[in-house]
Parts: C-alpha cells; structure tokens; sequence
C-alpha cells in the first residue's frame, strides 16, 4: 500500500503560481485530479513524480520525498502527457529497454506481461513511429507497468483516445485500483473522471477546489443554474409558464430554431418542475436537453461556492 | 555505464541516414588529403601540417563532437523523452557519464580515426606527427564532447552556442587575436600533439603541462555541471 502526501505545497515560476498551498492525500484506488487546462494538475502530477521541487512544502511517497530520489521510481509508473519516445524503436523494443532500466531480471518476460496487458501484441513489432496516439498512450502504459509499480500516475492519459481504446483503458485502470494500487489520472473532463474515478480532487486556477466522493462534487456541480434547450408543441405559451413559476428565472424565444432557452434556478428543482409545468399547460415536450457549458463555468461555480 | 542507455543513444545519434550524412564530413577530409597527394609532387611538411591543424583539428573535430555531444542528450531534452531515463532507479551520473561515452566513441569513429588516416595520408613520413596529431584529436574529442554534452543540458541553443564557440571564439577571434588562442580547447589539445611529436613542426599557442590542465579541467567540470543540472531538471508540462 502506498500513499502519496502532499503538504501545504505551493509552486510558482517566476511571478506565475502554478500550484497555491495544496494539501491532498492520495491513496489504493483510483483517484481522479479533475480541473481546467492550466489548473495546475501538470504541476502537481510533476512534483509527486519527483520531476519538480515544490517551492514550498512536501511532497512524499510513503514517508519520502519524491524530489531528487530516483529509488521513488521502482514504486512508481509513469505516463507522461508528451507524445515523444523513442520513436526510432519497436514498441517492444522501447518496453524492453524500460524494463532493463528499472533493472528487471527478465526483461523479455515483463515486457510480454505489459504488452499484453494493455493489448499490444499486434502491433509490438512495428516502430513507434508509425504508432497512432491511442497506441502510443498504451505503449506508454505498458512501459509504465513493466516493473508492477504501486503507484500509477497518467498525465491526461485520454487525451487523443477513441472511446473503445479509452474503454479499455479505463477498464486496466479499475483492475490495477481494484489490486490496491495508487492510481492517479488529471483530466479536465468531468465525465471521464466520473467514469473511472471514486474519488476526485479538483484543481482550479492553482488551488485546491475540492475534494471526495465523485457523488458530492457532481452534486456541487449541478446544485446551480443551468441552462436547458426545450422544444415544445406550443413554445411561447411554455416561456410563459414557465417565466411564471419559481423554478425558472429567465426564458428566451428563439424563433429561429424555434426553441426556448431556459434560464433554471437549481438542476433538480427544475427538472422535477418542467413536466408538471408542462402537463397543466397542455403543451407537449419534445426535447429537453441541458446546454453544454464550458467546464470552466462549472470550476468558477466550484470555487465560488467554498 | 550503462548498456540500455548507450544503446537507446546510440540509436537515436547514429541512425543509418544520419551515419551517412556525418560521414560526408570526414569523407571530405580524407578526399582533400588524398587529392593534395596525388597532384602536389614533393609536398612540403608545412602544407600537410596546415592542412591537418586546420582542416582536421580545427573545423572536423570541433564540427562532429558539437553534433555528437548536443545530440547524444539535447534532442531527448528537448522533446521530453529523456523523462523514460529520470523515471527510473538510475543514479543522474550513470546517464551523463554513459551518454559521454557514446559522444566521445562517436567522436573517435568520424573524427579522430579520420584525422589520424589524414595525417598518414599527408605526413605519412613521420611517425611523430602522426601520432601527435591522432593523441591531440583524441583528447580534443574528450574535453569537447564534455563542453558540448553540457550544453546540450543548460540550453536549449545548445548547437547554435556551440557553433559560436567554435566558429567565433576558436577559428575567427583565437585566428586574429593571439591571446585568444590561449583559451581555446584546439589549442590545448594541440599542446599534447606537440609534445608527442617532438620535432617542433606541430605548435600550439600554450605549453603542454598548462593545455593538459584546461583540458581535463573543462572535461571535468562539463560533465560535473551537466550531472549536477540533469539531477534538477526539471520537465516543463505542455499545459
């Protein structure tokens, strides 16, 4: 069992804070970092991989620092977000090679088990740089698990993935939390955090924004307005019941597209609102659907709201 | 030492493509010195010393180890992929000191073998020359493969710095300005190949003793710097 513990860690690069007084403890299982591009979870992935200082504070792997302490490595995997290998090598090839270098006895033998743990055999042999991204982040991976680390950490690890190949990894991800180890995983996408991850940490602009139960920070998140594209058999006489009752707090016509845009006071309220509103008017809905908003409005909304 | 490092480096500096292409450089050398054998009848020692001091010593040795010793560490710097080489259980200076090693070989395979085949070519009577010109390419490849390893740490520019170094420093201001030779890495190797040779037609602008120094003191500190720097890179994220 190993716990990553990150202590009142600050980081900042010249006049820019990255990282602003983080505390988190990270634990067996799957733990989700979740946040906006530049909130500082590259960072933070980077200082608990030892390849960053914290400019304040501790970052430990059981008990050590993990900056400039290469022995951190034969318990830690990583899968950088960077595209580039060594390209002019064989996917096996480049497994072995890692393999070698955590000084494995059987190099062959665990790079075959790698391999065939992230389903790479069919295309082992080829050069890397004839790799597709998806291939290249599972060559990663393999690369990654060849010396069966107890912590696993994945910089943006989807990224690029077509959503078989993200099933599956997905899917390694939950066995290798499912055997104890630590595995952590940033994204700024809040629906494949919610997939994979129990637990989510969420990084915004610097700071730590939240932190539990992927239940509680959905809720967080939907606890808010939100905006709906309704369409209807009779939109302006829904605008006007709706504009009408509490659960709505701003309705817009489009004649165009001849829908509503519905402004609603909280996520629940509001579904569990809009068909009785509906049905006592006696119109007819034809489509509900929530508009997708810029994670960056969710975060903003997160933040505020601590 | 260690092999999976020299050999990922090995690899990725020596491709097949790129062999080829580095070997034009000595290639020439070793066309001028046969050229100037075959049409110049008689030819003086002088013309061969000055062909070997220039041609080889100064521009092909510097030229090969600037690609070389940038190139065994530089280019994984700079696209991230030296990242598989920290993230390992591996002390920093079992890298520096592996990818120095692959440079220097390199080095000693399209420069100082070269050289010393030039000087046969050109000077083949003398044996002293020969060997002064093979020994002063050899410990030229050491210290330049260490200054050139370093930069390839410190900077991103590492060849562009290099190119100064060599260019600038070394041919046009150590060419014009005497005292500048004094600090030049070519003049110091050539210390130790004027030594060798005995017979006062090699020359360098300092005395052996003090040029063995320098050149040991700049391989020294390159390679301590560059360990030092490598054990606190830090890898910059895309985002």
């Amino acid at each position: 069992m190993t716990v990553i513990q990150v202590d009142h860690v600050s980081r900042w690069f010249g006049n820019v804070v990255a990282v602003n007084d983080v505390t988190m403890t990270i634990g067996p299982g799957v733990t989700g970092l979740l946040g906006p591009n530049g909130a500082g979870k590259s960072t933070l992935l980077h200082m608990m991989g030892g390849f960053l200082s914290p400019s304040t504070g501790t970052v430990t792997l059981d008990g050590a620092p993990t900056w400039r302490n290469q022995e951190i490595y034969r318990h830690i995997g990583l899968v950088p977000e960077r595209e580039s290998m060594y390209d002019f090598l064989t996917g096996r090839e480049f497994v072995v090679a890692n393999a070698e270098l955590f000084g494995l006895a059987t190099p062959g033998a665990d790079a075959q088990v790698a391999i065939d743990t992230v389903e790479m055999e069919y295309a082992a042999d080829r050069r890397i740089a004839t790799y597709s991204k998806g291939m290249r982040q599972r060559i990663k991976m393999a690369s990654a698990l060849v010396h069966q680390p107890s912590v696993l950490l994945l910089d943006e690890p989807f990224n690029g993935m077509d959503p078989r190949q993200r099933m599956q990894l997905m899917d390694l991800l939950r066995k290798m939390g499912a055997e104890g180890r630590t595995v952590l995983f940033s994204s700024h996408i809040l629906e494949e955090v919610e997939q994979l991850a129990h637990h989510i940490e969420v990084m915004v602009a610097g700071r730590h924004a939240a932190s539990g139960d992927y239940r509680q920070i959905r809720r967080l998140m939907v606890d808010r307005p939100h905006k709906y594209t309704v369409r209807t058999s009779d939109n302006r006489a829904l605008a006007a019941a709706l504009i009408a009752d509490a659960s709505t707090s701003g309705v817009e016509f489009d004649p165009r597209e001849d829908v509503l845009h519905v402004q609603a006071v909280d996520f629940v309220g509001f579904t569990r609102r809009l068909p009785k509103v509906a049905r006592e008017a006696g119109i007819r809905l034809f489509e509900v659907s929530p508009t997708d908003e810029s994670l960056e409005s969710v975060f903003t909304y997160l933040v505020g709201a601590r | 030492m260690n092999r999976t490092i020299a050999r990922l480096t090995l690899r990725g500096l020596l491709s097949p493509r790129r062999l080829m292409l580095l070997a034009l450089i000595p290639l020439v050398l070793l066309g001028v010195a046969v050229l100037l054998r075959l049409l110049v009848t008689d030819m003086p020692v002088d013309l061969g010393v000055g062909v070997v001091s220039s041609l080889a010593i100064g521009t092909m040795l510097p030229l090969v180890a600037l690609i070389c010793g940038t190139g065994a560490i530089a280019t994984e710097i700079d696209d991230g992929a030296i990242v598989y080489l920290l993230a390992k259980p591996i002390p920093r200076a079992t890298i520096v000191i592996t990818k120095y090693v692959v440079a220097v070989g390199a080095t000693i395979l399209l420069a100082v073998i070269p050289t010393a085949l030039a000087s046969v070519i050109l000077l083949g009577a003398d044996a002293g020359l020969v060997a002064g010109y093979g020994v002063a390419a050899l410990v030229g490849a050491l210290a330049y493969c260490a200054l050139f390893l370093l930069l390839g740490v410190v900077t991103k520019q590492a060849v562009v710095a290099g190119l100064l170094y060599v260019l600038l420093w070394e041919s046009l201001i150590g060419g014009a300005v005497p005292g500048a030779q004094a600090l030049s890495i070519q003049q110091w190797a050539l210390s130790i190949g004027a030594k060798i040779s005995g017979d006062g037609l090699l020359s360098a602008a300092v005395k052996m003793p003090v040029g063995a120094a320098l050149l040991v003191a700049v391989a020294g500190f390159g390679l301590y710097f560059a360990i030092n720097r490598l054990r606190s890179l830090t890898i910059a994220g895309d985002s």
